[in-house]
């Protein structure tokens, strides 16, 4: 009975959000800044979830993600400039004559190849950045915990000086990054607006990264998280399974850097410079370390607060004639800090610990809390 | 108790802010910027032998600066197994200490004041952020030392905004020297042997002294030093106080050269020190003081061929292939790793 009910609360709440984002969508204008938090949400929410599918089901502390999503990001970006924005783009350098070939190809594709493009492109940087996951994992998943963790914080910067140096101008446009990206494309002719675009990726994302937790991959890799050792005499193979999570991993940290690109409109490879990976490690550990619902709630949570309901530390606060100490510019950053290392020392769990998101104990804390408020009347 | 120390210390800044207004140096050209040699251009072998002593020079100096922060890293990580993402923060934070301090004392002072507040900045983060995760996993003190280095950036961030703030020069370390045809500042010629008298000061004291014996006993095994009546957080503190001292000593000499600071410039310097402290062996004091020199050498020497954008990717990539090659680093010992 009790999964029955749950089946039915989950195909409600699917739908409440199927409708609400459509009458945002239809509504966008009034709304600009929830529908920019919730497309950001959600795009850090399928950067988090891959993060922790790295370092929550597999163990390996990398700290490589935002490597991996200017990897998807610049390939994205650099796929989907329009042809007649190439100039304005890349003013500078000029752009290489070889993308301008392949820009031209595509603008003269059949209709439906430039509608689906935008897809494609997406995808291209994604498994652009799995394949260099591959090749890089060789050498670099050798290495244990922190030599993990310092090894790929080091990549990510390795391809930011890449991205930013000016031997490859007329590709990555050097320090002066790409501007003039196009927003997320419509889907199925229009049916689904574009604002729904990014929902749907990720969550076609999301669940193919559920699937392969709770698939014998996944639990090999909780394996491998547990004790390496055992992993290994129990017949798992160490470093398929490790190489397996960290190429899935940067693939859609990938993907989502070029929804991400999608989203800002411009990008530089300052942007994906190291703090983002600690915006990202920030959203794990709130949210749980080893737990996708976790991360996907405290995506939404963290980038809300950030962008939207915390702005006010920024601003100087007035009551009557006295101004509150403190408020200015950069406050905010403050007070997520000291946020985060109040969880690390004291709710070191996070949010939602390493436990699934289930209907049963939400239920179940309404009732508990019910039950003690009836106890003490 | 100590906690709220150190909180006093990361605010006195603040009080500081409020009362001495440090007025904004625009920042000047150094007398050996490496702008000047980019006319070699790409790869051009070409350079006098002059050219060369004097990038070398330079990057001895700051190879010298390096080091020192380095052996925060080597010996932190010795004892607790931890990186110390902080630590590249802290000596971002001792620069913004000297700015401060010599706004309103004169340099002798202000130099005590920095580097005793520097110190006691380390031993309070310690206490604050690592002591009650000592007995957590691993991963969970690391993001500590990340939060940690998250929380000072953004503070700095906050208390003297993002804008570089002109470091005060002391005119005697900016004195210029010639010998023969190169010409160096004393911070230059300064740096190297500042580097060595404290590294073997440091090396008395850990092979000597009780209290060296102690913090050995402590890297070689945590257990059983503590079985062994060992105050361990007492080892803990002092190894942070010297690690935070040095990248206090440290942090005025590259600065120096540098001439501005920002709430970000602790981070690279911080990462490529811990790459250096690898590079000879993690846990090995003249390991790190090695490594500190080399990739601060071939650091300089990329940047006057013109590979300045590549100088930061250098460092990462060699220690992804130090990693693999020698995991133990140059000197480090071989470490059989326990089931």
């Amino acid at each position: 009975m009790n999964s029955k009910r749950n089946t039915l609360l989950t195909t409600i709440s699917f739908v409440l959000a199927i409708v609400f984002l459509y009458w945002l969508s239809a509504n966008r204008l009034q709304h600009g800044m929830l529908v920019s938090v919730l497309q950001k949400g959600v795009i850090f929410a399928l950067v988090a979830v891959s993060m922790n599918l790295l370092n929550g089901f597999t163990g390996l502390f990398s700290l490589g993600q935002a490597g991996f999503m200017s990897i998807g990001a610049y390939t994205t970006a650099i796929l989907i400039i329009p042809v007649k924005s190439l100039d304005g783009v890349y003013y500078m350098n000029g752009v290489h004559p070889f993308i301008r070939a392949m820009k031209m190809l595509i603008a003269d594709s059949p209709a439906f190849i430039q509608s689906v493009f935008p897809f494609i492109a997406l995808l291209l940087g994604g498994l652009l950045a799995a394949g260099i996951a591959a090749i890089v994992g060789v050498a670099v998943l050798r290495l244990k915990s922190d030599y993990l963790a310092i090894a790929t914080l080091g990549l990510s910067e390795i391809v930011r000086a890449i991205f930013s140096s000016p031997n490859f101008d007329q590709i990555t446009n050097g320090s002066y990054g790409l501007n003039k990206i196009p927003n997320f494309p419509e889907m199925a002719w229009g049916l689904i607006p574009s604002l729904l675009t990014p929902f749907i990726v990720v969550g076609v994302c999301i669940a193919f990264i559920l699937l392969l937790i709770n698939s014998s991959y996944g639990r090999a890799f909780k394996a491998i998280r547990e004790d390496e050792i055992a992993a290994e005499a129990m017949g798992i193979n160490l470093f398929k399974h490790k190489s397996m999570s960290f190429v899935v991993s940067s693939f859609f940290s990938a993907i989502a850097g070029g929804l991400l690109a999608m989203y800002m409109r411009s990008i530089e490879a300052k942007t994906f410079s190291i703090p983002l990976t600690y915006d990202i490690l920030l959203i794990v550990v709130i949210g749980g370390i080893g737990s996708v619902s976790g991360s996907i709630i405290s995506a939404f949570l963290v980038t809300a607060a950030k962008e939207w309901w915390l702005r006010f530390f920024d601003q100087p606060l007035f009551f009557g004639d006295w101004q509150v100490p403190l408020f200015r510019t950069g406050f905010r950053m403050v007070i997520f800090s000291i946020l985060l290392m109040v969880v690390v020392l004291v709710y070191r769990k996070g949010l939602m610990g390493s436990n699934e998101f289930s209907w049963d104990r939400l239920l179940g804390r309404f009732k508990r809390t019910g039950k003690s408020e009836g106890g003490r009347a | 108790m100590v906690s709220l120390v150190s909180f006093f210390f990361l605010i006195a800044p603040v009080v500081c802010t409020c009362y001495y207004h440090v007025t904004f140096n625009p920042i000047e050209i150094e007398p050996f910027s490496f702008t000047e040699n980019t006319t070699f251009g790409y790869g051009e072998l070409l350079m006098s032998m002059t050219t060369i002593l004097q990038h070398c020079l330079t990057g001895i100096s700051l190879g010298g600066a390096y080091a020192l922060i380095a052996i925060g890293y080597t010996l932190v990580y010795g004892i607790l197994r931890l990186i110390n993402f902080a630590h590249g923060d802290i000596f971002m934070m001792a620069g913004y200490f000297m700015i401060f301090a010599l706004a309103s004392f004169p340099w002798p002072v202000a130099i005590i004041i920095t580097l005793v507040v520097t110190t006691v900045m380390g031993i309070g983060i310690e206490k604050f952020a690592y002591k009650p995760l000592r007995n957590a996993p691993r991963m969970s003190i690391m993001i500590s030392a990340i939060g940690v280095s998250y929380l000072l950036q953004n503070l700095s961030t906050y208390i003297f905004t993002a804008i570089p703030r002109g470091y005060p020069e002391l005119p005697y370390l900016k004195r210029i020297f010639r010998i023969g045809e190169l010409s160096a500042s004393f911070v230059t010629i300064l740096t190297p042997i500042l580097t060595i008298i404290l590294v073997i000061i440091l090396m008395i004291l850990v092979n000597k002294t009780k209290t060296g014996m102690a913090m050995r006993a402590v890297s070689k095994d945590f257990e059983t030093a503590k079985l062994m009546g060992i105050n361990i957080d007492r080892i803990v503190s002092v190894t942070f106080a010297i690690g935070s001292l040095l990248a206090g000593v440290g942090s005025i000499l590259y600065f120096t050269d540098r001439m501005s600071v920002t709430p970000f410039s602790g981070t690279l310097p911080g990462l490529k020190c811990f790459v250096a402290a690898v590079f000879g062996g993690i846990g090995n004091i003249p390991g790190a003081v090695v490594g500190g020199f080399f990739i601060g050498i071939v650091e300089t020497l990329l940047i006057a061929l013109g590979y300045s954008t590549f100088s930061d990717a250098f460092t990462f990539l060699l220690l992804i292939i130090m990693l693999l090659i020698k995991p133990t680093g140059l000197f480090g010992e071989k470490n059989v790793e326990k089931v």
